[in-house]
Order: structure tokens, then C-alpha cells, then sequence
């Protein structure tokens, strides 16, 4: 094995990990904001992936430019999932909310079946297609827009969180929900912002996971079960932790693929997810 | 009258925890509400704020009716509520949590100066506008939470037992500040168990048992009176 082959499968695996950070990041921030995990959110991401798919199917539509449009899609499928399931679960136990949003999985993955078929759907000639080759080394153009795309996206999300007045009001909900509503923060709006937001993460990944990824229903199991692994990995709750997390997963995952082999993927993600929990329980920036 | 509470009840699910209780507070007013732990002074207050919805009875403020705005709401008429263990925003820098205190339409409008304004009074948070909250001690953090409270233009600001867990200097401190906010016009109603404390303080104070109340008047009548010896001595 020459080293050439070690460093493909590393930057493969960065460039995933990008992808799997994005998703991670809405995931973690619906969680980190009312402490509710999202187990649709791959189910969304497959949406996303639909919206993608026949934004081009019927109306040919590249992928490129249908990204606003399937942003906008989910995050009022992101507010309306609020307004209509989650807000009536706020405050009920915990075993209700994963039922909620659990039910929601297998209802959306049971209807994509029922109007979409089970069939493996494909964009194709997408305006970016081809690769790259530096040294030997190959770089399909897809995958490498795909992660410029989500890491930009990543820092979008940052910089609004972080840095405007909303966000600020965002993490102060997420930090203390009575505490913030006294200070005229209506926490039920910021939460369905969080949901809008946390399904606009999605959009963005699944719109670029089209331009090279199969599009069926059961798209996003996996993606979910990495975004999972991330969210607990890199902390709940913390977004810089997701970015970290999602690229690690991605390179243990295409290293150890390449290293052992590739049909054991999985387990090696759940390997270095075990070992974090006894190491680092938290989490890597992790406060629960 | 600047608040008037008119005979409320409040439970929690089924539990009532206060029974006809009736409460005021005039413009520039200093009032106390004491009472042993347990005894509902809390939930009074969150009454006020809305973070519980009362059963029955009345609650107007500027002689508007609130009891049935939504908790967000109740700030912009010109409430602000320093929550018991001062709730700052824990991974927030103190500027954030200054800033989040102005979050309403008018107190954003004169956000700036008011800041200007609270640095002025602690000059302590200024110093450590960019430190992140929860890593400050627990007298910084009350200094922060009642700063954070000025920031929403309070008409009323009422504080839940500020002077929980301090040391005696930061509570003479603290009892300044209250003396300047009270000399500036704004209301304040404060929860305290420390009598002795609250009725140096206070113009006024009220007294709960059990979720009612006992007894009601001005401090001086109060620091002798029986009645309050035996809700606070059991004897
Ligand atoms: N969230 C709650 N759920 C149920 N009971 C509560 C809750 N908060 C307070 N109580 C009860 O209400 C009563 C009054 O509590 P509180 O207002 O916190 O008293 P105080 O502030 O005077 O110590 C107590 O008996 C307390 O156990
Ligand atoms: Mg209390």
C-alpha cells in the first residue's frame, strides 16, 4: 500500500466528514436548545435529497440552484414540525418525546416508500461532474463542492450563532429557557427558528449529497447513525464539537475502510464512539 | 398604584400553593415579601413575571391587567425579574448577558446608554464585560443579574432572595445599590428570609405563611410586632 492510497482515503474522508459535520450541527442544535434529539433527522436529510432530486426530474433544475429552494422547503417543514408535533411534547417525558419524533422517522421513511418507490434514483450529467488529480491523487469535483459547500454553510451557522443578536438569543433560550423568556425572548418562536435552522443544515447537505449520492428512502439511516456518533462525540449541545467530530468519523471511517475493510465501516466509527464515552463522556466540548 | 395583585391563587397542577393573596407596590416603592422557605414567596414573584399562570384573581400593572400576557410580554410593560440563584446566562460573556437584557423594542432603542449607565454603577462589570459568566463569583454574578434586569428599563424590579450565599461585605455592598435603583424612581419588590435585613431596607413589607398572608405594614411596625416573631420563631 503506498502512501499516496493513505492520503486519498484521509482527504475522501475530510471531505465527508465536512458533510456529516453540517448535519451534526442541526442535530445538536435542536437538541442543545430544547433538549430533544431529532430521530427524523436523517429522514430529513432524505427529504432534502427528494426535494434535490425532483427539483431536477421535473422542472431541471441543477442541483446548484435548487439549494435555496430546498433550504426554504425545510425550514418550514422545520417550523411547521415545531408548531404541530414538538411544541406538544415539550414538556412531556422523555420516553413520549422519542416516541414523537421516532414515529415521525418511520412515517416519513414509510411514506417517501409509498410516493417515491424504493428505487435508487440518480441526478444525471449534473453541471458538476468529473474529478480532480494532483499527484495521483483524485478528487471527484461532486464530493469536493459537496464539502466546500456544508463547511461554508458550517460557518454561516457559527457566525450566527455566535455573533448577531439572535443567536446570542438562540443560546440564551438554550442556556436558560425561563430565565431568557423573562427578558422578552419568546422561547417558542426561538425554538421554532432552531428547528428552521436545524433543517436548513440538512437541506444544504442533501442538496449536495445528490449531485453523486443514490436518492431513496432509506438514504439517511446511515447518516443519522453518523450524525449521532458526532453529536455525542463532539459534545451535546456544542457546535464547534460537531465540526470536529464529523471530520474524525469521516476519516476513521475511509481509513479504516481502506486499512481493514470497507464493509466494516460502521463499526469502526462505533469503535472510537466507545471508547469516547469511557474516555470522555461528555464529549469533546461537551457540557451535559 | 404601580402593581396591584388582588386576591390570587396559584397551584402547581393541582397543588395550590397561595391562597388570596393581595399585594402592592407603589412608584419608587421599596417593598419586602418575607417568609419561611417554602411558604410561596417564589411563586408570587413568578406570578408577576408570568413564568406561572395564577387561577384566579388579578394582577394590573399602570392599572393594565397582565396576568394574562404571555411571560415574554410582561417585560415590555416594564417588569424586570432577577430569578432566585441569579439564573445568569452561564456560557454567555457578561456583555451578552448585559446586552440580552435590553432585548425588548424600547429598552433596544436606549440599549447604549444604558449600559453606560450600569457600568457606571458597577464598575466591576465593565472591567469583566467579556469574562464568561459562570466563571465569576456568586456576588459578580447577582451584580450581573440585577444589571441585567436594569437593562430591560424597569418600572418595578423585583429580586429573589439577592443576598443568598454572600458574604457580609458584598451584602452591604449590594444594599447600596438597591438604595441608589430605589433613589433613580424604580419600584422594587424583593424576597428575603433574613427579617431583620429586608426590614432595614424596606419602606413596607408583607408577610406569607403557608402560602397566605399574615400580616402587612410598614417596616417599623413590623421589626416589633409578635406576629412576625411567631411566623419566623414558631413560637
Ligand atoms: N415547580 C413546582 N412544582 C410543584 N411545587 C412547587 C414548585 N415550585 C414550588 N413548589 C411548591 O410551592 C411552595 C412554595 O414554593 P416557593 O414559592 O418556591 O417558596 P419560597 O420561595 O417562599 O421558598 C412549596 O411548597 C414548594 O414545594
Ligand atoms: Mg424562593
Amino acid at each position: 500500500m503506498t502512501s499516496q492510497v493513505i492520503i486519498q482515503a484521509i482527504i475522501s474522508g475530510i471531505l465527508m466528514g465536512l458533510i456529516y459535520a453540517l448535519i451534526a450541527a442541526g442535530l445538536s442544535l435542536i437538541f442543545g436548545l430544547m433538549e430533544i434529539v431529532n430521530f427524523a433527522h436523517g429522514d430529513h436529510l432524505m427529504i432534502s435529497m427528494f426535494s434535490t432530486f425532483w427539483f431536477w426530474m421535473l422542472f431541471g433544475i441543477d442541483p446548484i440552484f435548487s439549494i435555496p429552494l430546498t433550504i426554504i422547503l425545510m425550514a418550514f417543514l422545520g417550523v411547521f414540525t415545531h408548531y404541530f408535533i414538538i411544541r406538544k411534547i415539550l414538556n412531556s417525558t422523555m420516553l413520549i418525546q422519542i416516541c414523537a419524533t421516532f414515529g415521525l422517522a418511520v412515517t416519513i421513511r414509510a411514506l417517501a416508500q409509498f410516493f417515491f418507490t424504493p428505487d435508487f434514483r440518480t441526478i444525471k450529467n449534473p453541471i458538476i461532474q468529473g474529478k480532480l488529480e494532483i499527484y495521483g491523487i483524485f478528487i471527484g469535483y461532486p464530493q469536493l463542492f459537496a464539502s466546500f459547500i456544508c463547511l461554508f454553510a458550517f460557518i454561516l451557522l457559527y457566525l450566527f450563532v455566535t455573533k448577531t443578536e439572535t443567536g446570542t438569543a438562540l443560546q440564551a433560550t438554550s442556556q436558560d429557557r425561563q430565565a431568557a423568556e423573562i427578558l422578552g425572548i419568546p422561547s417558542n418562536k426561538m425554538f421554532a427558528l432552531g428547528w428552521a435552522i436545524g433543517l436548513s443544515c440538512v437541506a444544504v447537505a442533501g442538496s449536495m449529497l445528490s449531485n453523486y449520492y443514490y436518492v431513496f428512502p432509506d438514504v439517511g439511516v446511515n447518516f443519522s447513525l453518523f450524525a449521532f456518533v458526532a453529536v455525542a462525540l463532539g459534545g451535546f449541545g456544542s457546535i464547534n464539537g460537531s465540526l470536529i467530530a464529523g471530520v474524525i468519523i469521516g476519516i476513521v471511517e475511509s481509513v479504516g475502510g481502506l486499512l481493514i475493510d470497507p464493509s466494516y465501516k460502521l463499526l469502526y466509527v462505533f469503535a472510537v464512539y466507545l471508547l469516547v464515552v469511557i474516555l470522555r463522556p461528555q464529549g469533546i466540548f461537551g457540557r451535559y | 398604584m404601580l402593581l396591584n395583585i388582588k386576591n390570587i391563587d396559584v397551584a402547581y397542577d393541582d397543588y395550590q400553593v397561595i391562597w388570596n393573596v393581595s399585594l402592592s407596590v407603589k412608584e419608587g416603592e421599596m417593598v419586602a415579601l418575607l417568609g419561611p422557605n417554602g411558604s410561596g414567596k417564589s411563586t408570587v414573584l413568578n406570578s408577576i413575571s408570568g413564568l406561572i399562570k395564577i387561577k384566579n384573581g388579578e394582577i394590573d400593572f399602570n392599572n393594565i391587567p397582565i396576568h394574562k400576557f404571555e411571560t415574554y410580554q410582561r417585560v415590555g410593560v416594564g417588569i424586570s425579574h432577577v430569578l432566585e440563584r441569579r439564573r445568569v446566562f452561564p456560557y454567555l460573556t457578561v456583555l451578552q448577558n448585559l446586552l440580552l437584557g435590553a432585548y425588548h423594542e424600547k429598552a433596544k432603542a436606549e440599549r447604549e446608554k444604558s449600559l453606560q449607565d450600569i457600568y457606571n454603577f458597577f464598575p466591576k462589570l465593565k472591567e469583566r464585560s467579556s469574562q464568561i459568566a459562570n466563571t465569576m463569583s456568586g456576588g459578580e454574578q447577582q451584580m450581573l443579574a440585577i444589571g441585567r434586569g436594569l437593562m430591560g428599563m424597569p418600572k418595578l424590579l423585583m429580586v429573589d432572595e439577592p443576598f443568598l450565599g454572600l458574604a457580609p461585605l458584598v451584602i452591604e455592598d449590594l444594599k447600596l445599590i438597591f438604595k441608589k435603583i430605589a433613589e433613580r424612581g424604580i419600584a422594587i419588590l424583593f424576597v428575603e428570609q433574613n427579617v431583620r435585613l429586608a426590614l432595614s431596607m424596606a419602606n413596607r413589607g408583607y408577610i406569607l405563611e403557608s402560602g397566605r398572608l399574615v400580616i402587612d405594614g410598614a417596616s417599623k411596625d413590623l421589626v416589633d410586632s409578635k406576629e412576625v416573631k411567631r411566623v419566623f420563631l414558631g413560637s
